[in-house]
């Protein structure tokens, strides 16, 4: 009940004319970004948050989450019409949403797939609006081993759900975690790996390594591929977008799938990209019509798109109720708070309500402005794509530059952004996964502090991540999601040799 | 975009894969040299500065050895890319090092505006008047938005000291 009262005060925040309006210029930016290639929801965020440096906290994050909302809605825009995926969770959409598009049907397409995104998001939301404060009530209990386990439990899922190489993914995020290292210890105040230089002294910024790494990465990527943008038009008049609500309901079975698998691939940091791909391959199988999957079946949009906007917003649950981002744009989120001198985690339900619950109204009503935003300026955004990319990708590179050096007003940090960018295209193209390398940036320190801690109060035995249920379930969890490719496989050839 | 005249030739996957594990494997020894020197054993406030850093880097090396022996096992003769594609990408990541480079000196505004103009001008072949409207227009707009409405100071170099900016 105490809930719905907070939630009624966040409604009241975020119906503030001045968080509207950031509201509003938050999806439109999102979409913008999204729409583009190398601008991603990830780095998009990042180089827009120096510009919330003099906002409100809650104001800020406001504007920064319905980026992010309009870059999940921004993705399947360019899917449908074009074939190619703004994002990485829009791969799936064009699978059946670019056939539709061909047929002449990308008005249908397009208003399914904002449609179920919109659905997959407000299933999320309610679930964060009902689970988060319980989880974070649950987790203010947590002592320094039971916090390295979450930590622990969110690394493993990692290696055990991504569709990477194991070690690949392995070596990435210690790659992560060792940059995170780098500088001032802040245990024992000493430094360490510098090696003399004093740019190093304050460590990695994780927002230089998301910008490159996503931004300069990606664009160096397009530009390998030479891409050259040809596609269809772009027209949505509403006839046929309440055409295509009287035909959605029939698959609410698939809507609902894929909002469950979206919530659970969120919460545990697999991300909206599995997410995307599982509810498709699930959808495709059980589907009745699921030999026309690929063909242009509205199904083969609905279920990719829930998934994903689901999977994108549930991320946001552990990153406000633990402190663990389940993605790479709620890490930069998190990343964001801290700079704003919030402190990410249960604490937050408690000594930050107005802002909690200010941004899981902004969510409800995000995803609200958002929808009618996408199903309107849909053409709009479609000519944004008919800008070719020798104008775009300068412009989207110096926006680049200007994020990182508005971090801490420092070239140095431009060049590393570069590096960072030319490290992103290699390890992209060797199948390593950025994700867990950027995460592991953004939680080393508190993850290597929560481990030290619990060594120290155990005398340096590891025992002490098995010294009592809570926190022993919680390491066996991450131990199954770290073997989990192992165990699958083992049951299987265990079922087939019972067969 | 792209240069189909040329032939289906560039670096092998594979030899790329096993250099950039190297590489890693390098990182991780000298994450591992580094830990070394800040000291990875008990102090008086516990475990000391290099005790955790020092099995990441541990770890590094280890999952780089499996990736090599896995990634030399492979029987994968693609390419990484074709030396055409690699070019473009070159070409983007070059004036890019220079732009970064000048950016101390110039400031960001003429920094950008001539990466913009060369750009759109030698990968782009726009007429003359696009190219500055463009190169003019991105600078000028990007300090309404970050200086004057968000506060937020960028480089500036002599020229924009000349103008009193």
């Amino acid at each position: 009940m105490e809930e719905l009262v907070n939630l009624f005060h966040g409604f009241a925040v975020a119906l503030q004319p001045f968080n509207i309006m950031v509201m509003i210029v938050g999806i439109v930016l999102g979409v913008v970004i999204g729409v583009l290639p190398g601008l991603g929801g990830a780095n998009g965020v990042a180089i827009l948050l120096p510009l919330t440096f003099s906002m409100p906290p809650t104001s800020a994050i406001i504007m920064l989450s319905c980026i992010y909302w309009g870059a999940l809605f921004g993705g399947a825009i360019t899917s449908i019409l074009f074939n190619i995926p703004g994002e990485p969770w829009s791969v799936a959409t064009t699978f059946d949403g670019y056939p539709m598009a061909q047929k002449g049907k990308a008005g249908e397409a397009l208003t399914a797939a904002f449609t179920s995104s919109f659905v997959g998001a407000l299933f999320a939301v309610a679930m964060i609006t009902l689970v988060a404060p319980l989880v974070a009530s649950f987790a203010l209990q947590f002592g320094p081993a039971e916090k390295f386990a979450v930590y622990f439990l969110a690394f493993c899922s990692f290696v055990g759900l991504s569709k990477e190489p194991p070690f690949k993914t392995i070596a990435a995020m210690m790659i992560g975690f060792a940059l995170a290292a780098v500088g001032l210890d802040s245990i024992t105040g000493q430094l360490r790996l510098t090696f003399g230089f004093t740019e190093l002294l304050n460590g990695f910024d994780f927002l230089i390594a998301v910008i490159g790494l996503f931004g300069i990465g990606e664009i160096l990527l397009t530009m390998e591929e030479g891409l050259a943008f040809r596609g269809g038009n772009a027209k949505i008049n509403l006839r046929v977008v309440l055409q295509t609500w009287k035909e959605l309901p029939a698959y609410w079975i698939t809507s609902l799938r894929s909002c469950l698998i979206g919530c659970w691939m969120g919460v545990t940091p697999a991300g909206a990209t599995p997410a995307s791909f599982m509810s498709y391959g699930i959808a495709k199988r059980v589907a009745k019509n699921g030999s026309n999957f690929g063909k242009g079946e509205i199904e083969g949009v609905v279920a990719p798109e829930t998934a994903a906007h689901a999977a994108g917003t549930s991320a946001l649950l552990p990153m406000l109720s633990l402190g663990v981002p389940g993605s790479p744009t709620a890490a930069v989120l998190l990343g964001g708070l801290l700079i704003w001198g919030l402190q990410p985690g249960p604490m937050l339900f408690v000594e930050q309500k107005e802002f909690v619950w200010g941004l899981i109204a902004s969510m409800y009503l995000g995803n609200i402005v958002g929808l009618l935003v996408v199903l309107t300026c849909v053409p709009i955004f479609a000519a944004i794509l008919r800008v070719p990319f020798s104008i775009i990708a300068p412009l989207i590179l110096v926006l680049c530059a200007i994020g990182a050096y508005s971090v801490h007003s420092s070239t140095f940090d431009v060049m590393l952004m570069l590096v960072f960018g030319v490290i992103g295209y290699l390890l992209k193209k060797c199948n390593y996964p950025l994700a867990p390398l950027v995460l592991a940036i953004v939680l080393g320190d508190k993850a290597e502090e929560a481990f030290r801690q619990s060594l120290l109060g155990s005398q340096g035995s590891l025992g002490v991540f098995f010294s009592n249920t809570l926190v022993s379930a919680i390491m066996v969890l991450g131990l199954i999601a770290l073997f989990w490719s192992v165990i699958q496989q083992g049951y299987s050839r265990l079922r087939g040799a019972v067969a | 975009m792209t240069t189909g005249s040329s032939s289906k030739s560039g670096p092998a996957h594979k030899l790329v894969e096993t250099g950039i594990t190297l590489l890693i494997t390098l990182f991780g020894v000298i994450v591992i040299i580094g830990s070394l020197k800040a000291g990875i054993n008990w102090g008086a406030e516990g475990p000391r500065a290099g005790f955790f850093p020092f099995y990441i880097g541990i770890f590094i090396v280890a999952s780089s050895a499996i990736n090599l022996w896995n990634g030399l096992r492979e029987n994968n003769d693609e390419l990484f890319a074709e030396w055409g594609q690699l070019r473009q990408v070159m070409s983007v990541v070059i004036p890019t090092a220079i732009y970064v480079g000048a950016m101390p000196f110039t400031g960001l505004y003429l920094a950008s505006m001539i990466f913009i103009a060369w750009f759109m001008r030698w990968l782009g072949k726009y007429p003359w008047l696009t190219v500055l409207a463009v190169a003019l227009g991105m600078p000028i707009v990007t300090y309404l938005i970050f200086e004057r409405w968000f506060l937020v100071p960028l480089p500036k170099g002599p020229v924009e000291e000349w103008l009193g900016l």
